[in-house]
């Protein structure tokens, strides 16, 4: 079975709405940790945010959102954030504390495998990496590898994702970990072709767009893919 | 290989798509730097259309009591020593066969020095540039235009230099494999800082050698402007080993990464950052687009660290104040930018000064007229 890995962004209503996520189907959540300049995110994680942040969300009211949803759900959680929150709370205390918080693993966003190898992560691939940085990659990450499905930043698009496939062959024949692929992936369809060659699918910006709507927009959303993924 | 270079700074904290790029840079870069064909390309492009090398001009009236020498890349083509570092990561781009340059802008002068070169060497170029920049240094927009390069206004956060260099990284991070990111200032994941500075360290070796031609001895000081730093690590480059001459950068006062940050991450290189206790960066604020910039190159904080740079500040007023009176006492109009570092010429304790004169003020009429 496919996992199912949804991201909403670090908010009041994010304990309810991850709730909703898991009843519907979702395997994991990843936890957006908001940046002010976020380098790979696309215009509606980028706005989401700014809001989060204009909200107050920052590090010490994420990891508390993060424990209030760990109360709620008992699927995986991951973090998701930047470079510089670490830089300033300490890298280690960070990723301490987020698993003290009830985080599974973590994923900073701007920290390839080459950078900082020691901190326990989810390590991501996109079709630039070299094989060479796939094998790195697979040999540090945590649990399962992220396939990055598009060269470029997260967003839902039109057109697919047509670089995942060879990334998936080329990262299969390195490596056994389970992968799961994001970016670029936001409708049922395109769930379900991402699932034809990796063993998880992410949704980002989707995700996000719909919880504005409230759970119950969310659960539906979530159930859409769970049905395409199951189907 | 470590890419911290600079002690604890510098490194590469980008998203996993670019790390290729930037190891295609890397050795594309090694392999150009000590290559006679490139460096004697670069020379010849330098002195027949750039205008290399720039003049050392004495300014007795301006600072009276003082030798006061300033490094005139505001001859240079296009009106600043921007061009420098554009025409050489131009050439590599070249070399690695992108067809593509993007590039983002604050003042408009590395937009305009990353047209121009595009327009000379053939390449399509993209600029980034902050909506709120736009509006204040219009004739550089009309100017990109003129030179084929396709303007995109930032409308995110401040619309300034921050917003705008997110967005070249982001075009970059969704093109890279048809296009050089050719950024403007010796900040970014490595090896940006180094490449820049090496480009840019024409202007400290020719200053060094024509004050010494002019006084025979080494300045006292030199002193240079920082917003990311390009101008300042080219000339301090020229001095790093007199242990003798003091090295003195010169920040905006609203905008004062080095004087008032702390360490942080943006734009893929761990420097010092006005950023707040959480790791988010916060705003500049300074009436010279150039130097309106949350951070700063990664070597400037180590040089500040191990003491053999100092960074100062100086307030709008003081540059507008530097800025006139240059214009009125020697007839040479500086940009806003390099005005900064003017003010501080003005009253450090030292006798013989030399300052780099980074861009030329047309671009700021308006800015000035209207303050």
């Amino acid at each position: 079975m496919t996992a199912l890995v949804v991201y909403l962004m670090s908010g009041p209503e994010t304990p309810e709405l991850a709730e909703a996520a898991v009843e519907a189907g979702a395997d994991l959540v990843e936890l957006g940790f908001p940046f002010s300049d976020p380098l790979a995110d696309g215009p509606i994680i980028r706005k989401a945010a700014e809001r989060a942040l204009a909200q107050g969300m920052r590090t010490e009211a994420c990891l508390d959102c993060l424990a209030r949803v760990r109360k709620r759900v008992d699927a995986p959680l991951v973090p998701m954030t930047y470079a510089s929150l670490l830089e300033a709370y300490g890298w280690e205390r960070f990723a301490a504390d987020a698993r003290e918080a009830g985080a599974t693993s973590l994923i900073v966003a701007d920290l390839p495998a080459s950078e900082r190898p020691d901190l326990r992560r989810i390590q991501l691939v996109a079709p630039t990496s070299t094989d060479e940085r796939i094998g790195l990659a697979a040999t540090l990450t945590d649990g399962w590898l992220y396939l990055v499905s598009v060269t470029g930043t997260t967003g839902v698009r039109a057109e697919g994702t047509p670089a995942l496939a060879g990334l998936a062959a080329r990262a299969r024949r390195l490596t056994d970990v389970p992968l799961y692929a994001g970016f670029g992936i936001g409708t049922p369809a395109q769930a379900r072709a991402a699932a034809e060659v990796a063993d998880g699918v992410v949704v980002g910006s989707r995700a996000v767009e719909v919880a504005e709507d409230g759970p119950a927009a969310l659960r539906d959303y979530v159930r859409s893919l769970r049905l395409a993924l199951d189907s | 290989m470590s890419t911290h270079l600079y002690g604890a700074y510098g490194g590469r904290y980008v998203p996993e798509t670019l790390v290729p790029a930037l190891d295609e840079l890397e050795a594309g870069w090694e392999e150009v730097r000590d290559d006679p064909a490139f460096r004697a390309e670069l020379e010849e492009l330098g002195a027949t259309y750039a205008g290399r090398p720039t003049p050392l001009t004495l300014c007795l009236r301006f600072a009276p009591g003082k030798r006061v020498y300033l490094k005139r890349e505001d001859l240079l083509h296009t009106g600043a020593h921007k061009l420098n570092n554009a025409l050489g990561q131009a050439l590599l781009a070249r070399r690695l066969g992108k067809e593509r340059i993007v590039a983002e802008t604050g003042a408009g002068q590395h937009g305009v020095a990353a047209a121009t070169v595009s327009a000379r060497l053939g390449l399509d170029c993209v600029v980034f540039m902050g909506s709120e920049d736009m509006r204040r240094q219009r004739p550089n927009v009309e100017r990109m235009r003129l030179l084929g390069a396709e303007v995109i206004p930032v409308e995110l956060g401040t619309r300034t230099l921050k917003e705008a260099t997110s967005e070249a990284i982001r075009y970059w991070i969704t093109n890279v494999e048809t296009t050089h990111y050719l950024i403007g200032s010796c900040v970014g994941p490595h090896p940006y800082p180094e490449i820049v500075r090496e480009l840019q360290a024409v202007v400290g070796g020719e200053a060094r050698e024509q004050l010494l031609a002019a006084e025979g001895r080494l300045p006292e000081v030199a002193i240079a402007c920082v917003g990311g730093g390009s101008n300042a690590i080219g000339l301090f480059a020229g001095f790093l080993d007199d242990e003798g001459v003091r090295l003195l950068g010169v920040e905006a006062a609203g905008a004062a990464s080095l004087a008032a940050g702390r360490p942080a991450i943006l734009h893929g290189a761990r420097s010092s950052v006005l950023a707040d206790e959480d790791g988010q960066i916060l705003d500049a604020h300074s009436l010279a687009p150039g130097l309106d910039y949350p951070g700063v190159g990664p070597q400037h904080a180590f040089l500040r660290d191990s003491g053999r740079a100092e960074y100062v500040t100086a307030t709008d007023e003081e540059a507008l104040a530097a800025l006139r009176r240059l214009a009125e006492l020697e007839g040479i109009l500086p940009a806003l930018e390099p005005a900064h570092a003017l003010a501080r010429a003005l009253d450090c304790e030292e006798e013989l000064v030399l300052v780099c004169l980074s861009g030329r003020g047309d671009k700021d009429l308006e800015a000035i007229v209207g303050s």
